[in-house]
Formats: structure tokens, sequence, C-alpha cells
């Protein structure tokens, strides 16, 4: 652990750290890459969508004798429709039948009871009509939609624009690989699936609110310094708070997990496997778009801004004066993480005055 | 929490942690009395934990009529149904609209589970049907005893085989109305007075108008000579002197399959609240045929009555049937109002009515409404589709509960766990935060139970776990702050509170965004979703109120203590560990000024 604080100490002062800045282009390509593969494997493949979506009916009975090609055999027979049978944790087994009538489904499941040996009353039994789904499915575009414009509102007064559209791109950008790692491995997609997928909205962006609230701290003053350009200062911004977005993301995976493994090892499938898998998937994407992305494309965005690119100018202007006169480039200490630029902290207080004596005049021009 | 503010000083629970600190137990205390009180010790369980069956029915779309789905369609069918659903016996059970389009029925377990589907998903029941034959209720000997009052001629079995004949012929009488005045006082009490005379319909044409039963066995004009549907009728005639009202089961499959062109038995109670049994014959007039109907009270008698209003070709129906019935012999004057294969009202008829009747007898304001919403609305106002059925066995539901609450025990230890190892000493302020929060959450939703009839479901369950991630990283932006405040060479107590304004506004921030996702998916979405995402936005909630009222002033008041102040190995604040700035650098801070300057 005391490894760990100590990393956590340099990372805060930035003696150690990644230049997650500077090698966005990296890892845009490397999100690009991941996005493209999912759209394929999304166009290609397509999601498996559970009787929930396409009108059926699943029947979970309990400890059974017969085997799982048995089973199947016999709710094919019964029901005349294609079934898919899993066997559960407890010995039951997962019947679905698709495309199964609301009103058949009755006849099909005191067959099915009668041939598998149970009693009628012990069978569990989800009836699905074929629009439901879409109902569903159309609630949770709705939200999805509503979300985001919120979202992006709330982010543009809270913050700026640039964020909230970073933040934005972030997100569509977790929910494309999430829903393309359903596509590629073929998990069922089912309303546990859309659940998870919904909450990784929240999830996704408190990640990157985080770094975000870190990144307008620091970079409030920005104008009037002239040591950091504004891409150092959002790296710097990344850095500080990776120890907290690790913490989070695991403290977050942690119970999720704990979900994922008593949902899949203990009840075989259903709602609990369906939430945490999707939720898994995307708090994953959620933690590495928040620092991956979504900053870097803030930086990217700031960087384009009149002020900021002539802060820029001057930053680099200074550092290579500095190199010809030989003196030690301030780059390669850091600002505090809080961003205090004019910190009293002892490394800010030697170069600050220095810094603040030759930025200011030219930080008002 | 709007923008984030910059809060330079802290604030709050500074100077007074204490304060926060018994708040907060009062409203713990509070919350738990409440429960105490409200007897109501565990949150009320949803139906994939408990057992049961949940019928979600969507709304269609009608031809003809756009605007049909609206609130008060969507209330008055929930209505309906929730009478029809009690109509079973069922206690407990739950109506409620779900969006704006939904109906959700909740039945516990115990319930037939198919009986209640149909009881709940069928529309269009309201039928009037031409009264053959009534009997008392009960399981009748070898004879069904005819009706002591309403029968004073004709037995049963005469009335099974022979009115049909007129039902089915359509010759009913078009003779001039008989001018009786009022009502005949019988057991069912209830008569059929004349609203508004109108000339009968030519019999012809109103033969054509009544319901044509296409293949079912007529027991009628041809009995004498067809041999199966002389069996039928004998059928009919045994079953109906078998059946027992008293028995809800069989009571509610004797409408199975009938349709409305069918001679049937039915059940029915009379105005004294006995059972009587009835033999009807093809339904003549239905649902749709009735304008409107509502129980008034007749200002010169002093009496509830029902006024119904039928549309023209309802006021053509019934005019026919009425103009029929009247110049029959009791029992087979009375037409009998059939609500879900249930009689709910068997009139007597003296006179030939049309367009505006009126049912009176002894009703009470009560049973004199209700009659009037049944036959205005005892069709649903919506068809309804069945957009899922789920049926849970509550052995299933009690394995799903268990597994939740070990998944939820995991979690949280695995949490805890990565805590103690990481934070050690600050672990116990985190792990007791997260107490608090359970226990406000579980309390809670006790009390929302009752409350608004709250019900925790599975994926509620999910929620409030996935939840324990997001309590736990409120603690954790605050702790790392503490910790970056230390490394900056600071001692405990001013990292703490210069920690804080800032730590808070994080956590509000990223709060409010998480609460943002859980409101929009409860406000938009259906079904199980919603509950998710209520205990998600329950809890986040709860997680500011505990950071801000307790882990705070916790963390205040423990700074206080030499184990953390003292940065003790095991206290998660050891400044040594944590890289803190050497004691020489922080000796030369002292001479600068330590407020900040913030430009």
């Amino acid at each position: 652990m005391s490894r760990l604080g100590n990393l956590g100490a340099r990372l805060y002062r930035g003696e150690v750290g990644y230049d997650f800045v500077a090698k966005r282009r990296i890892w845009y390509g490397v999100s690009i890459l991941i996005t493209i593969t999912a759209i394929v494997g999304l166009a290609v493949r397509g999601l498996n969508m559970g009787i929930e979506f396409k009108g059926g009916a699943v029947f979970t009975t309990p400890k059974v004798e017969v085997s799982v090609s048995q089973a199947q055999e016999i709710a094919e027979e019964a029901s005349g429709h294609q079934a898919i049978v899993q066997e559960l944790g407890t010995g039951g087994m997962r019947i679905q039948v698709s495309e199964l009538d609301t009103a058949q489904a009755d006849q099909v499941q005191t067959e099915l009871a009668e041939e598998l040996g149970v009693e009628r009353d012990s069978v569990n039994a989800e009836l699905v009509g074929p629009s439901w789904g879409e109902q569903i499915a159309n609630k949770a575009w709705t939200g999805l939609g509503v979300f985001m414009i919120l979202v992006v509102i709330y982010l543009a007064i809270a913050f700026e624009w640039r964020m909230a559209v970073a933040a934005l791109i972030a997100l569509i950008h977790d929910i494309t690989i999430t829903v393309g790692v359903y596509a590629l491995v073929g998990f069922e997609v089912t309303p546990g699936t859309v659940i998870g997928l919904l909450t990784i909205l929240g999830y996704s962006l408190y990640d990157t609110v985080v770094v975000f609230d870190s990144l307008k701290e620091s970079s409030k003053d920005i104008t009037k310094q002239t040591r950091w350009t504004y891409g150092e200062i959002a790296n710097r911004s990344i850095n500080s708070t990776l120890v907290r977005s690790i913490n989070t993301t695991v403290v977050a995976l942690l119970p999720v997990a704990g979900l994922l493994f008593i949902g899949g090892g203990v009840l075989g499938a259903g709602m609990l496997n369906d939430i945490s898998l999707s939720l898994f998937v995307g708090l994953a994407a959620g933690a590495y778009s928040s620092i991956f992305i979504a900053t870097p494309l803030v930086a990217d965005l700031k960087e384009r801004e009149p002020q900021i690119k002539a802060l820029r100018k001057r930053v680099l202007a200074k550092r290579a004066a500095a190199a010809a006169k030989g003196e030690p480039r301030p780059g390669d200490q850091s600002p505090d993480a809080d961003g205090e630029l004019l910190d009293p902290a002892p490394a800010a207080a030697v170069v600050g005055p220095r810094g603040r004596g030759r930025g200011r005049p030219t930080g008002r021009r | 929490m709007a923008a984030p503010n910059r809060g330079r000083k802290p604030t709050g629970a500074q100077g007074r942690p204490g304060r926060s600190l018994v708040l907060i137990l009062i409203a713990l205390v509070a919350l738990t009395g409440g429960m105490f009180w409200s007897g109501q010790l565990t949150p009320r369980l949803g139906i994939d934990l408990a057992g049961g069956t949940t019928i979600t029915l969507e709304a269609k779309n009608q031809p003809g009529a756009p605007n049909a789905i609206n609130e008060t369609n969507m209330n008055t069918a929930v209505g309906i149904i929730e009478r029809r659903v009690n109509g079973l016996g069922v206690s407990e059970a739950e109506v409620q609209t779900q969006g704006d389009r939904n109906i959700i029925v909740n039945i516990p377990k115990g319930t037939d589970s198919q009986q209640a589907r149909k009881q709940v998903g069928t529309t269009a029941q309201l039928y009037f049907r031409p009264v053959l034959a009534v009997a008392p209720g009960g399981p009748a000997g070898e004879e069904p005893a005819p009706s002591p009052s309403a029968s004073a001629s004709g037995e049963p079995e005469d009335g099974a085989s022979a009115s049909p004949d007129t039902a089915t012929e359509g010759t009913p009488e078009s003779g001039a109305p008989s001018a009786e005045p009022t009502a005949s006082p019988t057991t069912q009490g209830r008569a059929v007075t004349e609203g508004l005379k109108a000339p009968a319909a030519s019999p012809s044409a109103s033969a054509s108008e009544e319901p044509k039963p296409s293949e079912s066995p007529e027991p009628s004009a041809s009995a004498s000579t067809d041999p199966a549907d002389d069996q039928a009728s004998a059928d009919l005639q045994k079953r109906f002197t078998e059946l027992d009202c008293t028995d809800d089961a069989v009571r509610g499959t004797l409408g199975d399959g009938v349709k409305p062109g069918d001679t049937t038995i039915a059940c029915g109670t009379n105005s004294a609240g006995q059972w009587e049994k009835y033999i009807l014959g093809p339904a003549e007039v239905d649902g749709r045929d009735v304008d409107d109907a509502q129980g008034e009270l007749d200002q010169q008698r002093g009496l509830w009555k029902v006024t119904m209003e039928f549309t023209e070709e309802g006021a053509k129906k019934f005019s026919t049937i009425t103009s029929r019935l009247s110049q029959q012999q009791p029992p087979m004057n009375q037409f009998a109002i059939v609500l879900d294969g249930e009689v709910v009202s068997a009139p007597q008829v003296n006179q030939t009515l049309s367009a505006n009747a009126e049912i009176t007898g002894d009703f009470t304001q009560e049973s004199a409404q209700d009659l009037g919403n049944i036959l205005s609305y005892g069709a649903l106002p919506l068809s309804f589709e069945e957009a899922s059925v789920t049926t849970v066995t509550a052995a299933l539901g009690g394995e799903q509960l268990r597994a939740g609450l070990i998944a939820g025990a995991i979690g949280l230890a695995l949490v805890v766990l990565y805590l103690v190892v990481y934070y050690r000493g600050l672990a116990f302020i985190a792990i007791l935060s997260l107490l608090v929060s359970a226990a406000m959450t579980y309390t809670i939703m006790a009390l929302l139970g009752p409350g608004i009839g709250f019900a925790l479901n599975l994926p509620a369950v999910c929620g409030a776990i996935v939840a324990i991630g997001i309590t736990a990283d409120s603690f954790i932006v605050y702790f790392e702050r503490i910790r970056d405040e230390i490394r900056e060479g600071r001692t405990l107590r001013p990292a703490v509170e210069r920690a804080w304004p800032r730590a808070r506004r994080t956590i509000l921030v990223s709060d409010f965004v998480s609460f943002l996702a859980a409101a929009v998916l409860f406000i938009v979405t259906v079904g199980k979703v919603q509950g998710f995402a209520f205990t998600l936005g329950l809890t986040t909630l709860l997680d500011v109120v505990v950071v801000f009222f307790f882990t705070k002033p916790l963390m205040t008041l423990l700074a206080r203590r030499p184990f953390f102040s003292g940065g003790h190995p095991w206290s998660g604040l050891d400044p040594q560990r944590l890289g803190a700035k050497p004691p020489l650098r922080r000796g030369r801070r002292v001479s600068v000024p330590t407020d900040p300057k913030e430009a």
C-alpha cells in the first residue's frame, strides 16, 4: 500500500505520469478502431435479441431429471416452435420458446410440466407479446435522447460547451463499444441489458465529470501564466485524479462483479446476470473513455480557442528562450493538481512570481 | 446543486460537527421509529421476489378513435380491472397505470394466475340477455326449483327449451306497450319502467339487428326436430342443475368460451345478496349499444334508480327485446345485464322501451351508481393486449431474493475490503457512512411500501447494489482530496477543512449527473427499469445527505483524535506514506502567507 500511496503522491506532484494528452492521437486511433469494429460487428452479426424483444415465452423449471437436449425436444414438440434450453445452477432448466403467443403459452406450459415431470405451478413463466420489446426499446431510446440533451445542457452550464461536447462523444463511444461487445460476443439482449446500458450513462459521465471538475479548477487562471499550455494542464488533471478514477472504477466494479458472479454462477441466467454484464462492460469502457478520450478531446477543442492558442505560443516561446539561456525548463516540474497556479506551495512559490511577472502583461494584451 | 461554485471557506458542519451528527441520528431514529410504528419492518417485496404473477397490459390503438388512449380512459380501465381482479377474491392485488399506455396488474402468489389472466385481459363483455330461467344459486337437487319469487309460472325446464324460440326466431310481439306503470316488487327488486316511450320497431327490422349466432348450438326453433340440439339443451339443463353459484371457482370458469350468441348459464346476486343462477338466451344488446348510464336519485319518489341511454342502433335492439319480453310470463319477462359472465342485474320488463330507460328497485346510492358505471363502462373503454405475463413461483422468488442479498453482501464485503486495504483507518469512516446510508435506504424503502406502494423487485435490488459504488465513491473523492492536502504538507485538521469545499463540489456535480440519469430513466421508461431507476435515484440522494451530514462531521471530529491527526501508520493518513513534502519545506512555508491567493 505504501508503494501505492507513494505512487499517488508522485502522480499528484507530477513526478510520474502518463502523457495522456500528448499521446491522444494513439488513443483516438485505438478508440476509432474499437468503434469501427463494434459498428461492423453490429452490422454483420446484429444483436442477439432476447425473448423479451421478439415475443415468446421463457419457462424456468425447478430441478428436473431430463437432459438439456431432451428438454429441448420436449419443448419443441409441445410448442411447435424452436426452443433454446439452458441448464441452471439449481439443476433446473431455462427454456425459451420464441414466437409463442401469450394465449398459446399456457397450454405449452401445462404440456411442458407434464412431460418434464414437474408440477405445473412450479414452473415460472414469462410470456411476452411481440410489441412489448418494441415499447421497451422505444422508451429506452427516448430516455437516452432526453438524458443526453439534459446532460449536455447541464454540463454546458456547469462547465462549458466544449466539455459537454467531449462528454457526449465519450458517452456515445461507451455505448457503442458496449453494444458492439454484445454484438460480437453474442450475449443476449434483454430488458436487463437495457437497464445496465442506461445506467452506464450515469456512471460514465460521473467519472468524466470528476476529471472535468479538476480540469476546470486548474485551468481557471490559465491565461495569467505562461508556464503551461492547456493540454499540459489537462494532462495534469487526468493524472492527479487518476488514483481516484482507478479507485472509483474498482469500487464500482466490485459490487457489479459480485452480482455477475452470483447472477451467472448461482442463478445461471436472468435479470441479475444481464444487468451486471452490461454494467461490467460499460463501466470498463466508461473509465477508459473519461481518461483517454473525454479530457484529451476537451484539450483539443480548447486549443482552438484564440486565447489558448496565444497562450500556447507564449509558453513555447518562453520555453525556447529558457532553453537558449540554459535554464532548466519549467516543464520538468508541474503545477499543483489543484491547479492553484498561484498557490503558495513551495514549488510554485519559487517559480510563481517569475511566471506571474512575465505572464501577466502578455495575458492582458 | 447548480453550477459548481467555488466555496473557499469551509462552511456548514465545520464548527459544529456534533450537531450534524445528532441531526442524522435523529433522522435515523425517526425513520426506524416510523418503520416500527407502521408495522412494516421489511420492504414490501415485488412479485419477482415474493412470487406471483405480473401482467402488463398495453392499450391498443383503435381505428377511428385516435385519442382514445388518454388518462381518463386508462383510469377507468384500471378501476374496472381492479374490480374484476378483486372479484376473484384476491387480496392485495395491485392494478396501476404505468407510462401512458400500460396497466400493470400484480397478483400475489396463491392465486390462480390463469383465471386472473382471463379476467384481466378480456375487454368488452357487457351483454343484455333474456332470462330463460332463474333458480337459487346453490347446488340444486334433481330438479331446479323455480325461483320462488320471480317465476310465478313455468318450469325452468320449459324455459330452457321454449324461450330460445322467441329469441332466435326473432318474432317479438309488436303489441302495444302495456301501460303498467311501475316496478313490481320482486326479490330481484328491480323493474324497468319506461323513460321515454317510443314506437316499437318493426319485428322484421329488429330481427336483423340481433346478433346471429353462427355456429353455436341453438336449443331453439329446431329443438324439437334436431336431436343434437336437443342434446345440447339437455346438457345445458344438466349443467344448470348442477351449477353451484356459491363456489367461487365454479363461477370463475362459468363464462369461459361462451359466445354472445350462445344460450348459457350464469350467476348473479339478488338485492338481498344471495346467489341466484340463470339460464340466459343469446345476447341481444351489448355494452356498446349503451350510450350512457348513471345512477340517480328519483326526486319525486326519493328512490335511487339507474337511467340508461342507448345509441340509435341500441335503442332499436332494446325496444325489440323489451317489447318481446314484456309479453312473457315471469321469469321470462326479465332481461339480465351480464358483465363478464356474471349477472349484475336482472330487471323485469313491463313495457316496450326504447332509447331511454330506467331501472328502478331497491337500489342504494352505491348500488345504483355501481350499476350505472357498469352499464356505461362495463366494457373497458380501451382494448388491451397482454404485453407480458410473468409468473414467478414463490420458490424462485425466494431464490432470487437470496441471490440478490448474497450478491449485495459479496459486493459490500469486497468494497469494504478494498477500502480497508487502501484507506486503512479512514475506511472506518467510510464503512460507518455506508452503514448509515444502508440503514436509511432500508428504512425508507420499508416506509415507502405502505406509503407510495413501493415494492422492492429484483432490478431495485440491483440498483441498490450498484449504488454501493456510487456512495463509496463520494468518500473516495473526499479522502483523496484530504490526502492531497496532506501531501501539500498540511496537518490533518486544516487539510480536512480545506479539502471539503472542493470535494463537496465534485460530489454534488457527479451525484447530480447520476441523479439526472435515474430521474430520466424513471420518468421515461416502463416496467422493471423503473424499479431500478427509483432505487438508484433514492440512494444517490441519500448519498448526498450522508456525506454532508455524517461523513464530513465525523471526519472533522475524528481529525481531532491523535490516532488520525498524529498520522498513525494505520490511520491511512500517515504523511510519510502519503509522500508528503519534507518537513524542511513545511517549515519554510510557515513564512509564506497561508491563505491561498486565488485570483
